[in-house]
């Protein structure tokens, strides 16, 4: 059953009947899987992975940037709740696109957004810095991404093989 | 001039490489013709390689090779299959099975001798057999019974000449991992006759519908048996040239001094490759695998739907469908389908008699150009029966 859900991670696009195929389970087995999976939250959304860096090369001014910063934030613990109610408050910004509880000087790792500096800076020092119980932000905008959730961007590599051999 | 060696100029050039040449010159070719991975080999495996150039691993190893790859070797197959070799004596480091190959048969063969060979087969046995001074002698393995070694057919080819018996399981081409009833039949005769057993495993981790046995594993097998293996298609290491000769001294003892004088050793950066690929790339290989049968399941499907009959095959990375409904034969059906739908597959007749009728075609190929060649195989089809 783990193997649906591995195919799936890797080809979002890969049809019941593929799958069913690639698996050797039956057809109605693999789409009721998949459906329970969905509704109960295994699944959550079908996306692409996509190089902005690359896209915004090729797009010659009508990209709109996206700038990308990862914001550590320190935080008072409360009774009872620990971190759990702020990071739930931080994860609910659309801007804000991963949140991390991590060990270390800080305690919250986030990943923000936004399409420009300035745009990101503001969401820090408006929004972040300002919630209860925050009492810091460190601020480190990503230069350039090689590699994102397992996909590295780079130059594909090339096929050395001679076309027919033994 | 005075005439060269009359066995190799007596050789025909493979036909693989002729396929090889039309195929290199056209454009938009997707090719099912290649016998290596489409990965590339691990990027750990990569990066230590690149390491031990960077740390000056240059030089010449022991002619045996490293000691620590032949004991990391020797503890893999004894852990896995249960076939236990001394590292320091029983093992070869070997540039590549093909080495091993050409050293087992050139250690065993006295000039005459006859080495019985089922086919369809991997186009280097027979010639190999003939450079070492040997006779192949081809018997047929089917179709119809998933190219089964069949102990009376083999039995009914061995002569007072008969030395020795080459298999490989899981197959080049057609995919076929013979059993281990079947295995032990065949040790039995061989004990039976007195006969070497010379056994290719290139593509042991290479299975998908039942486990590898290890021909040497097998009650009474191991003293006559000589088992070649190696990196290249479960690492995806082809360029490494790197794999491995295990043996009972006696024969490992002959094999290694043919070695010493002919190869030295292995590449020394590829061995360090190949201790890296064995410590810690067990994870990559298991992830390959898995896609190769992910891969061979939608191929296999996707042949018998355009009408191709296929036996299932179990292991490496090859279909070995039968092209009969076509009413041609198959090489003028690789030639036709190269030429008018550019895919690249090779004809059966190319690995023996028994593989007429039969094409190969590999499924280490990224799956929308495993889609795209069913598409065109298809459309080629209807062609001919129009």
């Amino acid at each position: 059953m783990r193997e649906i859900l591995e195919i799936l991670s890797r080809d979002g696009h890969a049809t019941i009947e593929r799958i069913a195929t690639m698996t050797g389970l039956p057809e109605d087995v693999v789409t009721e899987r998949i459906s329970a999976w969905e509704s109960d939250g295994v699944i959550r959304r079908y996306k692409a992975v996509v190089d902005w860096d690359r896209f915004d090369q090729s797009a010659h001014g009508e990209s709109d940037e996206v700038i990308t910063a990862f914001i550590d934030v320190s935080l008072d613990p409360a009774r009872g709740v620990g971190f759990d109610d702020v990071a739930a408050r931080i994860s609910r910004f659309p801007e804000v696109r991963s949140v991390y509880l991590v060990s270390g000087s800080q305690d919250l790792r986030c990943t923000v957004i936004g399409s420009s500096l300035r745009e990101v800076s503001d969401f820090v020092s408006r929004k972040l810095a300002t919630l209860d119980r925050v009492r810091a932000t460190a601020t480190h905008f990503v230069l350039k991404t090689y590699k994102r959730d397992g996909d590295a961007f780079l130059e594909p590599e090339a096929d050395h093989r001679l076309p027919v051999m033994p | 001039m005075k005439p060269l060696n009359s066995v190799i100029s007596a050789c025909p050039p493979s036909g693989i490489r002729r396929f090889f040449d039309i195929a290199a010159q056209m454009d938009d070719v997707i090719s099912l013709g290649v016998g290596e991975p489409d990965f590339v080999t691990p990027w750990r495996v990569r990066e230590a390689g690149i390491w031990a150039l960077e740390h000056g691993a240059t030089t010449y190893t022991s002619n045996a090779g490293l000691l620590r790859l032949r004991e990391l070797i020797c503890a893999e197959l004894a852990g896995r299959y249960g076939a236990e070799y001394v590292p320091d004596g029983e093992c070869v480091i070997t540039a590549g099975v093909s080495e091993g190959l050409d050293l087992t048969l050139r250690v065993l063969l006295e000039p005459g001798d006859e080495v019985i060979v089922p086919e369809p087969c991997y186009v280097a046995y027979q010639p190999c057999v003939s450079f070492a001074g040997g006779r192949p002698v081809p018997v047929p393995t089917y179709a119809e019974d998933g190219f089964r070694l069949r102990t009376e057919v083999i039995e009914a080819a061995v002569t007072g000449q008969t030395k020795a018996i080459l298999i490989g399981s899981p197959a080049n081409p057609t995919g076929a991992v013979q059993t281990r009833d079947d295995l032990a039949a065949l040790v039995e005769l061989a004990v039976r006759h007195d006969l070497y057993l010379i056994s290719d495993e290139i593509y042991d981790r290479l299975t998908y519908t039942g486990a590898h046995t290890c021909l040497s594993a097998l009650p009474g097998a191991r003293e006559r048996t000589v088992l070649l293996g190696g990196f290249s298609k479960a690492h995806a290491m082809t360029g490494w040239r790197v794999g491995y000769l295990c043996a009972p001294t006696a024969i490992a003892d002959l094999a290694l001094r043919m070695h010493q004088y002919t190869m030295l050793c292995a590449p020394h950066v590829s061995q360090l490759a190949a201790v890296e690929a064995l410590t810690s790339a067990g994870d990559d290989v298991d992830e390959m695998v898995a896609d190769y049968d992910r891969r061979r399941r939608v191929f296999v499907k996707g042949l018998r739907e355009i009408g191709l009959d296929c036996p299932e095959p179990g292991g490496a990375f090859y279909a070995f469908p039968s092209i009969r409904s076509s009413g041609l034969d198959s090489e003028t059906f690789a030639e036709r389908l190269l030429h008018r739908h550019r895919v690249a597959v090779v004809p059966g007749s190319v690995f023996g008699k028994p593989g007429e009728g039969h094409i190969r075609c590999s499924y280490a190929t990224a799956l929308p150009l495993l889609e795209e060649a069913l598409d065109r195989i298809g459309r080629f089809l209807q062609e001919c029966s129009t």
